[in-house]
């Protein structure tokens, strides 16, 4: 028996193994492709690491395209979209978890329903808005909606007020707090969690949307960090080496992010399950 | 009595001052635009001058778009074929994650990395990958003697490339069923092993029917996921070769802000949500012919 159990921990092992292999060979191919030369990148037979390191890719990408102005452009908008989905998300889903009000469902329905629309349905008359206030080229289009709640977010949130006991607030009403304060002092402590995750969800989407960026932003110097790696290959010769070291460091914040929240990262994943 | 009908209000204003803003995002953000998309599908719009109304027609004019045929038929074969090989990919990662051995957390951070990376960056790379002469790719090949496709430049193997790429992008389906097969109760595998069965037996009849629901739950998020898919064909092929990677999206995309047709985009994107719609209803009722839920007390 003993001899059995191992043995399905040496298989188990094994076919691990084998997965994380095919899933982080691409990560090494990236890594060690960032700090070759052209010559190694084009080499044929092909060699895996580089010879000498070519650390001097991490500053040249930096050189060759505004990088650090796509990394600056990057985290202003992905700072202020988690500002405002965490200010208008948390509000809305307070409002909705409270005592019943006339039109309370019907409205939290109708926001919930809000999520069967696809983007592309919206996309184009929100184009046109935008492009009728002149606000193409300006990132009023990739900010501003964030202000105005985001149907998931409100859901997630909301379901985590609800455990919120009515008492708790009414309590908090009887000792003179204004609705105001009952939100921020007796509601907002009890959802840190979800706040988490929404933060977590709201950065990775941000940071890696790659279509709204696209489609609003013109001028090289507004651009973000995913859409500046496209124009690293735009201009005829792709010099993969400084694309690979710009990739490397364009998803560093994602790893970093990752790595220390995965246990929120998981749970709200879960969680998100639900969407559908 | 008017007292309490006054702090109802009271409350009730007060309430409305917390979700004004959602309310107010949800008509400027999502109905609003929803009604003026199809709206604008009854039209010819090229956002300079102002909208003409011809009825149908663009709805006409797409039934007979072999460009608007080539689309479908691309995000189908993408959809049918990405979804089984992420579904059995995933189902397996999660058994092995769900096993109670050491160092498990790793594992279950690298079988997730291609999945929260997915999007630019990660193209770029692939598109190194299955560079034909120096990418990885070819190169592994060649040390088997093998003479690998052209992948992204071959309109054969183009679509292939992607959906080998995006096979590895199994994070979220792994977790749901992670989630399943935590909550498939222990001594069900413990009856089996009584009545004499084995490893394979518990799976098949015990984890199968307790995880239907969870890969029901899949197919829909992932098939509402993948027919969106954008950014990797723009930044790998942008649609070509000879239009083979030319995704539902894409053609959307290039329609509307490259042809500046606005209404004949609009209608295409009505399509879709038609589609998406229709598709969501459909298994939800059929999920109920085939999948175990343990509440319903076994099959319906």
């Amino acid at each position: 028996m003993k001899i059995r159990i191992s043995f399905s921990i040496v298989l188990t092992y094994t076919f691990l193994i084998l997965g994380a292999i095919i899933f982080i060979t691409p990560f090494i191919f990236l890594i060690t492709s960032s700090f070759k030369t052209p010559a190694q990148i084009m080499s044929v037979p092909f060699r895996l690491w580089p010879d000498p390191w070519r650390w001097q890719n991490y500053v040249e990408a930096f050189r060759v395209q505004p990088f650090g102005r796509y990394y600056l452009n990057s985290t202003i908008i992905t700072s202020l979209n988690i500002l405002g989905v965490l200010i208008s998300c948390t509000l809305a889903g307070w409002g909705f978890s409270r005592k019943y009000f006339w039109g309370r469902d019907f409205f939290f329905l109708l926001i919930l329903s809000c999520m069967m629309i696809p983007g592309q349905v919206t996309m184009i008359p929100l184009y046109i808005m935008y492009s009728k206030l002149g606000w193409i080229n300006t990132y009023f289009p990739l900010i501003l909606p964030s202000f105005f709640g985001s149907p998931f977010y409100i859901f997630l949130i909301r379901q985590f007020f609800l455990t919120i006991p009515d008492e708790l607030a009414d309590a908090a009403v009887i000792d003179g707090c204004s609705p105001f304060k009952v939100f921020w002092y007796v509601g907002l402590p009890l959802v840190k969690p979800a706040l988490v995750s929404v933060t977590i969800f709201t950065f990775l989407a941000v940071w890696n949307d790659f279509f709204s960026p696209l489609i609003y932003l013109n001028s090289p110097q507004k651009y973000t960090v995913m859409l500046g790696l496209t124009a690293y290959q735009a201009e005829g010769f792709t010099h993969w080496e400084y694309l690979m070291a710009a990739s490397a460091i364009a998803m560093l914040p994602v790893f970093v992010i990752f790595l220390s929240l995965q246990r929120y990262f998981v749970q709200g994943m879960a969680m998100s399950g639900l969407k559908g | 009595m008017s007292n309490i009908r006054r702090r109802y209000l009271r409350e009730t204003l007060t309430n409305y001052a917390f979700i004004a803003p959602a309310i107010a995002g949800v008509l400027i953000f999502h109905l609003i635009p929803m009604v003026t998309s199809l709206f604008l599908s009854l039209t010819r719009y090229d956002v300079v001058s102002s909208p003409k109304f011809i009825g149908l027609n663009n709805y006409k004019t797409m039934v007979a778009d072999p460009l608007w045929r080539k689309s479908i038929f691309n995000t189908c074969y993408y959809v049918g074929v990405t979804l089984p090989i992420r579904l059995i990919i995933a189902l397996i990662a999660a058994v092995l994650l769900d096993q109670k051995v050491r160092g498990i957390t790793i594992f279950r951070v690298i079988f997730y990395l291609p999945s929260i990376t997915a999007g630019v960056a990660i193209s770029l790379l692939w598109k190194l990958i299955f560079q034909p002469t120096y990418g990885l790719a070819n190169s592994l090949l060649a040390h088997f003697g093998i003479q690998g496709p052209a992948w992204l430049g071959d309109p054969k193997w183009a679509m292939p490339s992607i959906i080998i790429m995006m096979s590895l992008n199994i994070g979220q389906f792994m977790l749901i069923f992670l989630a399943g097969l935590q909550s498939v109760p222990t001594y069900l595998y413990e009856a089996v092993q009584l009545d004499g069965g084995n490893r394979w037996h518990q799976f098949k009849y015990v984890t199968i029917p307790f995880l239907t629901p969870v890969i029901f739950l899949n197919i829909v998020i992932g098939i509402i996921e993948m027919v969106q898919m954008f950014t990797q064909a723009y930044v790998m092929t942008g649609g070509g070769p000879m239009d083979a990677t030319l995704v539902y999206v894409m053609y959307i995309y290039q329609r509307a802000f490259q042809w500046l047709e606005m209404g004949y985009a609009s209608s295409l994107a009505w399509f879709l949500f038609i589609v998406l719609l229709v598709l969501t209803i459909m298994q939800f009722k059929l999920s109920g012919r085939w999948v175990y839920y343990e509440s319903a007390g076994g099959r319906r």
